[in-house]
């Protein structure tokens, strides 16, 4: 299993009051966690992604580990701690005011 | 007894303000999508508990809401869990919240640039959705005006989205330019009489029309005068504000342009000044009484970098002989010290026998009028900025 820390807004969209949670089969990396978020919870798709482009929106970064993955090939393995669950996946909505 | 419904988008969520006829005393229900910006909300006039919202974001792009019981609650169309996310090429597979140009080889157009503010060719992005505009027929078809401007259809409920595409494709895009707020799509007035006429309003390029129901389009702006484009009589470069009509008389339209007030009894074939005796005829909003064709409103702003009214004095603009003569309404209005601004899609009139008339402001009131603007009292004070005010008659 593995968890997906999300900002507050989307924690509201998708109607989770902590963590998600998906199941990904196979190699663990940021397209399959997103595939399988946005399949979990529909009502995501678009926001974390550009429907368009396919493209992490710009507001938003991702880390593990303390670590910034945000420009890491979506296709390259995410770390092992983030696959087994021991360590979430954060989506990080920046500080921007409004 | 009948009663109304105001629906009021603000940059932090969504109120719904209930009345009876009187229109004296309101509940209050909101925020609905707390924290989000709500550019516009609507009902359907075949199906009043039809609900459509756009709910926007800076961060997290745009959702589509819907909402089958009046607004009691909401969710997003079309979007059954469990099924594939991705296409075949990797994209995020669209539902509701997907509005992608079509620039397919058989009904799309391609994607061009358009102007940046100072001149430069940019492409085509989008942004949010300024307007949502149901069908008058069928509560399942809904029009959405777009940034980059577009115009989106759906006719399964706002699950999926179609672009007409002859629009961004009728050959003016390159010249199209954002306006303040962006390149906006914002005015989508359906002809009651035809259902393949549209018209539709875009910052800053113009009106448009189509007479085939969207499949071509034809620039309607002569008469128009604008001095900050190049040729101030070009076909396109207008920043028109807003467009109203009465739907009784589909071929009349008032025009709030950047500066001046216009109407056109030909469709918009050519369009004439009212501004007359306004004291300054820049603005967003325009309406028309809903039982009396020559009546409308705007709210005049002293200029278009001063965003609020002339000499802090909130003041609704009313012409009875459809424009050129106009009488200041203020009882109930603040009068002095008054600095905010009514954005364009934030004035709408109901069709109770007294004919009410709403607008919103940048300082989050709500005012009312249940007189034909004779007399004004706030519903509400105290919202987040007010970005648009719809109102529904429920029986």
């Amino acid at each position: 299993m593995i968890r997906v820390q999300l900002p507050y807004h989307l924690r509201t969209l998708a109607k989770v009051d902590d963590e998600a949670t998906v199941e990904v089969h196979g190699q663990v990396t940021m397209r399959s966690v997103l595939d399988a978020l946005e399949s979990r919870y529909p009502m995501l798709r678009g926001t974390i992604r550009d429907h368009a482009t396919g493209q992490r929106r710009p507001f938003l970064r991702f880390f593990a580990c303390g670590e910034d993955l945000s420009h890491e090939p979506v296709d390259a393995p995410l770390p092992d701690v983030v696959a087994t669950g021991a360590e979430p996946l954060v989506v990080l909505g920046a500080i921007a005011g409004g | 007894m009948s009663g109304v419904r105001v629906l009021a988008g603000t940059r932090k969520g969504a109120f719904i303000l209930t009345s009876d006829a009187k229109r004296e005393k309101w509940d209050v229900s909101g925020p609905h999508f707390a924290g989000w910006e709500i550019y516009h909300l609507k009902g359907s006039l075949a199906d009043p508990n039809r609900l459509y919202a756009s709910q926007t974001s800076g961060w997290f792009g745009q959702i589509i809401q819907r909402s089958d019981d009046g607004g009691k609650t909401w969710h997003q169309p079309g979007t059954p869990p469990g099924e594939p996310t991705t296409t075949p090429d990797g994209m995020p597979k669209g539902e509701s919240n997907k509005f992608v140009y079509d620039t397919s080889p058989e009904t799309g157009a391609p994607l061009t640039t358009h102007q940046f503010y100072d001149g430069t060719p940019r492409p085509w992005e989008f942004k949010r959705v300024w307007h949502l505009e149901p069908s008058l027929t069928d509560p399942d078809t809904v029009y959405a005006g777009v940034e980059d401007a577009a115009l989106f259809r759906s006719t399964d409920g706002g699950q999926t989205w179609q672009e007409l595409a002859g629009l961004r494709g009728h050959g003016s895009g390159p010249n199209w330019q954002p306006g303040a707020g962006g390149m906006c799509l914002h005015t989508i007035l359906l002809d009651p009489s035809d259902p393949n006429r549209i018209f539709i309003a875009i910052s800053a390029a113009g009106a448009f029309r189509t007479d085939d129901a969207g499949k071509t389009w034809q620039p309607i702006n002569r008469g128009l005068y604008s001095q900050y484009i190049p040729d101030p009589t070009a076909e396109v470069g207008h920043c028109v504000h807003r467009i109203a009509m009465h739907p009784s008389r589909p071929g009349v339209l008032f025009m709030q342009k950047h500066w001046d007030v216009l109407r056109t009894d030909d469709a918009g074939e050519s369009w004439h000044e009212i501004s007359g005796n306004l004291p300054t005829d820049f603005g967003f909003v325009i309406d028309v009484h809903a039982h009396e064709p020559e009546t409308i409103y705007v709210v005049p702003i002293k200029s278009d970098s001063e965003h609020y009214p002339p000499d802090g004095k909130l003041r609704v603009y009313r012409s009875r002989t459809g424009g050129n003569e106009w009488e200041a309404l203020t009882k109930g209005l603040p009068q002095s010290d008054c600095y905010v601004n009514v954005l364009r899609d934030a004035m709408a009139v109901d069709s109770l026998d007294s004919c009410g008339v709403y607008f919103g402001t940048t300082g989050g009131q709500v005012y009312a009028s249940a007189d034909a603007g004779d007399s004004w009292a706030p519903i509400v004070r105290d919202l987040p900025p007010v970005l648009s005010v719809e109102v529904q008659v429920l029986k």
